[in-house]
């Protein structure tokens, strides 16, 4: 058996009594994954912004290393987190409410598939033990513990979470909802939510990840995600950052695409004390095709860092990445976008923008999308803007009889509504909608210097 | 045409106006009292101060007002902020309109034909009310009424985007109107569009301050003055026969009178 440094000790602790305890009766394969993801993260640790580690060279997790994050001790009561979860409802024959609390699947919350139809949407704690379910080699396959020092971390504790299975050819539309909700807890908690999906050919599934808790707790999300779209196989994903302002939050998100596969996805955060969203899109069968779009609206000390990057290993593919940030206060925004375009992948078509809108002058954004091009018949762009609401449009807006901070407001929520407005799913476009809305500062904006 | 009222009160009155962008002065003495019901075009060569003159009018932080005064129904309005003076009815129709990604026609339009009727202590209008009235509006002056359902002036075309102020100054109904050379850029068939909104919206009651480098668009509104800038200042006045003056001669006529002091 492995040991621990010192520092970790609290995870070590942790760790053992998640592999004597609930994680005992895991299978093999499962077990040996932890192990593999405990020693990796022991190797590793928690990255730092030392020199050449471009991955991490503008944000810094020192707090995160610091503290003694622990798992919650026993089941929380469902009622007493119920409220916590985003409250927009969804109604269908094939709609899947998978629902966590503290990172433990909570039966009473949910609803999760029958066990039939070719559709899976269950508790990974509860069929991990199943082999029909054949998740040996699957987890893991796409975010290998190998990754960083979170995704080993997040391996170690693997014990629950989501998986989601839509069967070859089963065309009706799937839609889950997975709810990952922490609670107050006396001491600061850790959870390792855990998502896989597999969607086979020619399916059609949509999922709604949501992570939330406390408002004044110091908690830590570390959560993994791994898709897998499957040829001609549509899969919309929403990532929701519902977290408390005192939060950590670091999500891993891997994404296999086959052939003539389509995958959108749709990235909202607002107000985590530190968030980081790491998506890596690998377009790996011909005519694949991915929309990555994201929004975040932060104040105060907030830093949101989105590392994203999409490898066009095959030719024929497009990608659209396209992310937008609303700074205040003294907050700080990363973007972080590579596009790869293999030696092979001709006729690659991407394009990358970042936007931000910066609400205070004391906020700052760090933007650096890059383009590497291997190919030569290929269509590819990228651009990042940062800056304050434009004079000119505003006073377009006054002209019309719009006071200044009505105005400013407009400007504000037109902004993030291009983003918005992508959400394919109404009751949740609308309850982004107006959660944002509301999350908009109301005061006076610094302008743009006049032309 | 609508007749000036004779004998009423000037709705606008400019007098000795200098204003300044930066260190560079532009505008340098200007005086010119437009009365309800009247059509004034403000011709001149680039340069000359009329687009300054009408931006300064409707309130452009940009500029930097100098000197002078201006009332608005007998207000003083230079140190109102552009959104009052647009409560109060004056309006401006941009010479580049700008476009606003994410905001709704509708919702921009409402929200300042809200704006004023709160400033004259009336009641916002119901969702209802103000469909209909957009709707009557967009036929009024035959703009598609699918750029309405977009985001404003999102993508428009030139001629779309000036058709656009038009519907604007439709909704809102100005009691003044200062119209940025928005006949600039405008094919022929496009120029006739805006021109026939403008005269649909022209009234005994309201007025309109045409600001335009050409003589081609007063050749479908006629005014009933025509004032010649030239380096900050009105340098000649007249009937419509002005213009055509100017068209015939060109502002190196204007230039070369000035220079001579005559």
């Amino acid at each position: 058996m492995t040991s621990a440094p010192a520092k970790y000790a609290h995870y070590f602790a942790d760790f053992q009594s998640l592999i004597q305890g609930a994680g005992a009766g895991a299978p093999n394969w499962l077990k040996d994954l932890r192990d593999t993801g405990w020693s990796r993260f022991n190797e590793t640790g928690f990255p730092t912004a030392r020199r050449g580690n471009e991955r991490w060279k503008y944000t810094n997790v020192g707090t995160i290393a610091k503290t003694d994050f622990r798992l919650a001790g026993g089941p929380t009561p469902a009622n007493s987190s119920k409220a916590l979860a985003p409250s927009y409802r969804m109604e269908g024959a094939s709609v899947f409410d998978l629902v966590y609390i503290d990172g433990r699947y909570s039966p009473d919350l949910s609803s999760p598939a029958a066990p039939s139809n070719g559709i899976t949407a269950a508790s990974l704690a509860s069929i991990a033990s199943d082999s029909k379910f054949s998740l040996e080699g699957q987890i893991g396959r796409y975010a290998p513990p190998g990754d960083d020092g979170f995704a080993a971390l997040n391996t170690a504790f693997l014990y629950d979470g989501a998986y989601i299975y839509v069967a070859d050819g089963h065309s009706e539309k799937v839609l889950v909802r997975l709810s990952y909700t922490t609670t107050d807890g006396t001491s600061p908690r850790i959870t390792h939510p855990r998502t896989m999906i597999v969607a086979g050919q020619n399916t059609d599934i949509t999922v709604v990840e949501s992570y939330s808790g406390p408002k004044d707790n110091v908690y830590f999300t570390n959560a993994v995600t791994e898709i897998s779209v499957g040829a001609g196989a549509h899969v919309d994903h929403y990532r929701l950052l519902l977290e408390g302002e005192k939060a950590f939050h670091v999500g891993t998100n891997r994404v296999n695409q086959e052939r003539d596969s389509s995958f959108s996805s749709a990235s909202f955060a607002l107000g985590t004390a530190l968030a980081r969203n790491d998506l890596e899109v690998l377009l790996d069968g011909p005519g694949a095709y991915c929309s990555l779009n994201g929004l975040y609206l932060t104040a105060d000390n907030q830093h949101i860092d989105n590392l994203i990057s999409i490898d066009h290993a095959q030719p024929h593919c497009t990608s659209r990445l396209n992310y937008k940030g609303i700074l205040d206060g003294r907050s700080r925004a990363v973007f972080g976008g590579t596009v790869l375009v293999r030696r092979d992948a001709q006729k690659s078509d991407a394009e990358q923008t970042d936007k931000n809108l910066v609400l205070s002058k004391q906020a700052e954004v760090d933007s650096k999308p890059s383009l590497l091009i291997y190919a030569d018949d290929v269509k590819c762009s990228h651009g990042a803007t940062a800056g304050h609401i434009d004079p000119d449009t505003l006073f377009y807006l006054r002209s019309r009889g719009l006071d200044l901070d009505t105005a400013s407001r407009m400007l504000v929520q037109a902004f993030a509504s291009e983003i918005v407005d992508k959400v394919q799913v109404e009751p949740l476009r609308e309850y982004l909608d107006a959660l944002f809305n509301a999350a908009i500062p109301n005061k006076s904006l610094p302008v743009a210097e006049a032309r | 045409m609508a007749a000036a009222v004779k004998g009423s009160k000037p709705l606008l009155s400019v007098k000795g106006l200098t204003a300044s962008a930066g260190d560079l002065e532009i505008l340098k003495g200007i005086d010119l009292e437009v009365f309800p019901g009247e059509v004034h075009a403000i011709m001149g060569p680039n340069g000359s101060g009329k687009s300054t003159l009408a931006n300064v009018l409707a309130g452009r932080p940009d500029y930097t007002v100098t000197g002078g005064q201006v009332l608005f129904e007998g207000q003083h309005i230079l140190k109102l902020e552009p959104e009052i003076r647009a409560r109060m009815g004056l309006f401006l129709a941009f010479q580049y309109p700008l476009e606003l990604p994410g905001v709704r026609a509708w919702q921009f339009l409402k929200a300042g034909v809200d704006a004023r009727r709160v400033h004259n202590h009336e009641e916002e209008m119901s969702a209802r009310e103000f469909d209909q009235m957009l709707k009557a509006k967009v036929e009024q002056v035959q703009i598609d009424p699918d750029l309405v359902k977009r985001a404003v002036n999102e993508g428009f075309s030139g001629g779309e985007k000036k058709r656009n102020e038009i519907l604007q100054m439709a909704v809102l109904e100005p009691k003044l109107a200062l119209l940025d050379e928005t006949d600039s850029g405008l094919d022929i068939d496009a120029l006739r569009i805006v021109a026939d909104g403008v005269n649909l919206l022209r009234s005994p009651e309201n007025a309109v301050v045409l600001v335009t480098h050409y003589q081609r668009i007063l050749d479908y509104i006629t005014p009933n003055h025509v004032h010649v800038l030239f380096d900050g200042r009105i340098v000649r006045s007249g009937g419509p026969e002005l213009a055509y003056e100017l068209e015939e001669k060109g502002y190196d006529w204007i230039k070369d009178a000035v220079d001579v002091g005559v």
